[in-house]
């Protein structure tokens, strides 16, 4: 067991924690935030994805330890209030149906927004190829984030 | 529907108002009488009942909604509150949407499956919602002293034409609860639809994009523990020792026992590890060692599995029953006959979220919290392995990441309330990836014998379908395994019973000691494959357009409806050269689908997919915009289960464990498709799984249209078509 100062969504949390746990389990069972999902515990699905300092990662597969004092955004920390434009698009293309792997694919489009805010539709695909929806809202998926791409340049016109 | 005039006994409607006189609670009884149907859809609504509650209004005007089915992803959390509403008058974005638990005396049946929330109950529910409209607008008409006629309901308020006054809901419930319930009410026109029929967004999406929904591994109960367990890897073996005391020294592992769950039946084994979080329980789990007793029943292999499936069809040991006509008469004098095999592999659910449970046992009864389609069944299962009456198991809903069948069963509750029982705590019980997929039940492997024969006239004359593999039906130790399993038809085309004079259905049902179970849209989900990938062939050796030939033998105004609007939307006759056109149609749980696939060849010379049109008939029908999202993921599932994955076994075990093996299609995979809805009068079919069932053989129809090819094994790689 060891310390570990975190910073999560803005906030400052110190936690009591085997430095192994992965932060998926740090952030849901020790810290309590949920909407970081386990699918695969092996990166192969997407679900567990949070941003550190602004690059998307997967939570399952990282140690706590490693990300001590780190900027972690999870999709409870995107908006305070769903109005980055990610989730305003996922509104407008009503791309959730189960909806569990969405704060995954939400975290991974943010990302990919941030540095390509223009992506094609091969961008996407690329971008997106690491997050699996079992519920098979791709085709919502790549409409979403192109219409994030053009709610984001609205807003900052 | 034709009728808009529906009668309500007095027994079968009940209301009741609130201890404190404020609240206006509806519901229907489903009274018990004689001839029900053993359909899934009216089974459990059979039984004597008290009181349902679907319609909350307090003297605050809140309208609270009840769902009392398990949303999973197919949108019951807003279509169920999308029926109510549009006859109570009520804006939806203004009421709450809560889950009702498990509790089949209150809401009938509960089972999420056969696509049958909406089919099942939409009559029930629109009758509620006017129901509780003309009440309230009786108790206003009395207050205002003037005639109910005069007044109408809008958007949660009751005016009076004449004077245009309005009083709101919430003033109206305690006069409305005393009054009675009137004997037959008028439903919409609809032409009239609101609310109904229109793309409204879900209300459950904005708490699917910032963690705010509550699946059921979210879910915490104070002071619970979290249990992984050990389970045999061949299904049925025994535990015959385990390495308790050194895993009971790492840190946070509190308990390490023996843990049996009921599948079908069979008390399945394995060792549960429990711990004070999931990573302590998982650290505990690695250093177990179990040894188990594998005696006693067949490791098999997929290949075992397959030559007996195929020994048996060719050996003809098979249970024959829906069959018309002499099959074998006219088959043996046929000029033009056509044979094929088709296979289609073991699967499994793999939803994105792993199954889970908790479960809180005291010693007078117990709570479950946990992503489950079968609230009601859970309870009855719970009540029976505890000993305690039903009411005293709560089972409480949340959120289902994926369901697909897989959970409706009540394996995992039953394995997290013996757990519970044993350390007199909450505990929860986690499925890794790797259990979720390793351990079953599976959907069946399947092998289909087809053989046809097509007339002089370029038609059907004969058919003949054998199936064989593992029957979902009868696991349960004791189960009549001499009857035939009629869901090996399931996906077949009504007419095509009419149409074709000689017909023999039959089912060949492998023995193995691997678990099986339903797999959205269950037995249509294979079947559909081989029945329109056969019809293709049988197309072929009469010289006809697939299309032109099934509109022949599919008489029915309703079929070839949907057939003139596929080959509209899809350009059917405007196809050209180098483009492969492949055309499907199945019916699976009330509705008809079918599905147009365009495939070419890339600059690589790769098979792609261009384009995918489906027209989905369900009849009367709620939401557009979540039909279609059906629709596209019912595709896009069918295609990963074509394409992409497939489980096998060596040595009695699942081989593939988590998706580097299990490959799920992805985005750069997914085609791109186009839904219609048909309009019609016909009566509401199910939605979430009927997509489904077409979607395979539209593809490998296509390919054969563009490269000769027939593919007849799945699941098959598109690069190397």
């Amino acid at each position: 067991m060891a310390t570990i100062k975190l910073l999560i969504n803005q906030k400052p949390f110190t936690i009591d924690a085997d430095p192994r746990m992965p932060l998926l389990w740090a952030l849901r069972d020790v810290i309590g935030l949920t909407g970081t999902k386990y699918g695969c515990g092996v990166s192969q699905c997407g679900a567990c994805t949070v941003h550190l300092d602004g690059n998307p990662i997967r939570s399952c597969s990282i140690p706590v330890s490693s990300v001590a004092n780190k900027n972690i955004t999870t999709i409870e920390g995107l908006s305070p209030d769903l109005s980055h434009p990610v989730q305003q698009a996922w509104i407008a293309e009503q791309v959730p149906q189960c909806g569990y792997c969405q704060g995954g694919q939400i975290m991974t489009a943010a990302a990919l927004l941030k540095r390509n805010p223009n992506p094609t539709d091969k961008d996407i695909d690329a971008a997106m190829q690491g997050n699996i929806c079992r519920c098979g809202t791709y085709p919502r998926i790549r409409k979403a984030v192109k219409t994030a791409a053009q709610l984001a340049k609205a807003t900052t016109k | 529907m034709n009728t808009n005039e529906q009668a309500i006994s007095r027994r079968s409607f009940i209301k009741a108002s609130g201890l404190t006189g404020v609240a206006l609670t509806l519901g229907f009884s489903f009274p018990s009488k004689a001839g029900d149907s053993p359909d899934i859809l009216n089974a459990a609504d059979a039984g004597s009942v008290e009181l349902n509650a679907w319609i909350s209004i307090d003297s605050a005007g809140k309208v609270t909604l009840t769902n009392h089915r398990a949303e999973m992803g197919q949108g019951s959390f807003q279509s169920v509150p999308q029926m109510i509403a549009e006859e109570l008058e009520v804006d939806l974005n203004q009421v709450s949407i809560q889950f009702a638990p498990g509790n089949p005396g209150k809401y009938g049946s509960q089972i999420t499956g056969g696509s049958s929330t909406i089919r099942g109950s939409y009559e029930r529910m629109l009758r509620l919602g006017a129901t509780a409209r003309e009440m309230l607008i009786e108790a206003a008409a009395k207050k205002w002293e003037v005639p109910a006629n005069q007044c109408y309901a809008e958007n949660g308020k009751v005016f009076h034409r004449p004077s245009g006054r309005s009083m709101g809901y919430g003033e109206l419930v305690t006069e409305a609860a005393k009054l009675p319930v009137p004997s037959a009410v008028k439903l919409k026109d609809p032409r009239d639809y609101k609310i109904i029929r229109k793309p409204l967004p879900r209300q459950d999406n904005p708490a699917k994009i910032n963690g705010q929904a509550i699946f059921g591994l979210d879910k915490r109960v104070p002071g619970m523990l979290f249990a992984v367990v050990e389970r045999n890897p061949r299904f049925m073996g025994k535990v015959k020792s385990f390495n308790s005391d050194e895993v009971l020294k790492l840190p946070g592992v509190k308990y390490v026992m023996k843990v049996e769950r009921d599948v079908f039946g069979n008390l399945l084994e394995g060792v549960a590890v429990i711990g004070d979080s999931t990573w302590s329980a998982l650290q505990g789990r690695k250093a177990l060692k179990v040894e188990w007793d594998d005696n006693g029943f067949e490791h098999l292999s997929t290949q075992q599995l397959y030559d007996r499936m195929r020994t048996d069809l060719k050996s003809r040991k098979f249970i024959s029953a829906r069959t018309q006509g002499n099959f074998d008469s006219l088959f043996d004098k046929a000029e033009k006959k056509v044979e094929a095999l088709y296979e289609t592999p073991y699967e499994s659910h793999s939803n994105m979220e792993p199954l889970n449970c908790i479960a809180d046992v005291k010693d007078d009864s117990c709570e479950i919290w946990g992503p489950i389609q079968a609230p009601d069944w859970i309870q009855g299962a719970t009540a029976g392995f505890l000993k305690l009456p039903p009411e005293k198991v709560t089972v409480h809903m949340t959120f289902l990441g994926g369901g697909l069948g897989r959970k409706a069963f009540t394996d995992y509750p039953y394995e997290a309330v013996a757990l519970s029982k044993a350390i007199k705590a909450p505990v929860q019980v986690v499925w890794t990836r790797e259990d979720d997929m390793t351990m079953g039940p599976f959907r069946p492997g399947m092998v289909y014998q087809c053989r046809g024969a097509v007339s002089r006239g370029n038609r059907i004359a004969a058919l003949e379908i054998i199936a064989a593999g593992q029957n979902m039906n009868t696991q349960e130790p004791g189960a009549d395994k001499s009857a035939y399993n009629l869901d090996v038809v399931d996906g077949l085309l009504k007419p095509y019973f009419d149409s074709i004079p000689h017909y023999r259905f039959g089912d060949a049902p492998l023995e193995a000691p691997i678990p099986v179970m339903w797999w959205r849209s269950v037995y249509a989900s294979t079947n559909g494959f081989a029945f329109e990938s056969f019809f293709d062939e049988m197309a072929v050796a009469a010289g006809k357009d697939p299309l032109d030939f099934r509109s022949q033998h599919l008489g029915e105004a309703r079929y070839q409806a949907l057939i003139a609007k596929l080959r509209e939307v899809s350009h059917w006759d405007g196809r050209k050269k180098n483009e492969g056109y492949g055309v499907s149609i199945t019916e699976c749980f009330s509705s008809i689908v079918g599905e147009v696939c365009k495939v070419s060849r890339n600059a690589a010379g790769k098979v792609r997919i261009d384009k995918v049109w489906a027209v989905m008939d369900c009849g009367w029908y709620v939401n557009p915009d979540i039909i279609r999202a059906q629709v596209e993921g019912s595709i896009i599932m069918a295609l990963g289960a074509a394409t992409k994955h497939a489980t096998t076994f060596l040595d009695g075990k699942a081989v593939e464990h988590n998706f580097d093996t299990y490959k799920m299609g992805r985005i750069g995979e997914a085609p791109d498709i186009e839904v219609h809805i048909m309009d019609n009068q016909e009566r509401a079919g199910g939605v979430g799984e009927p997509g489904l069932p077409p979607f395979t053989a539209a593809l490998t129809n296509a390919i054969f249209d563009l490269t000769g090819k027939r593919i007849r094994v799945l699941p098959f790689s598109l690069d190397e078509v």
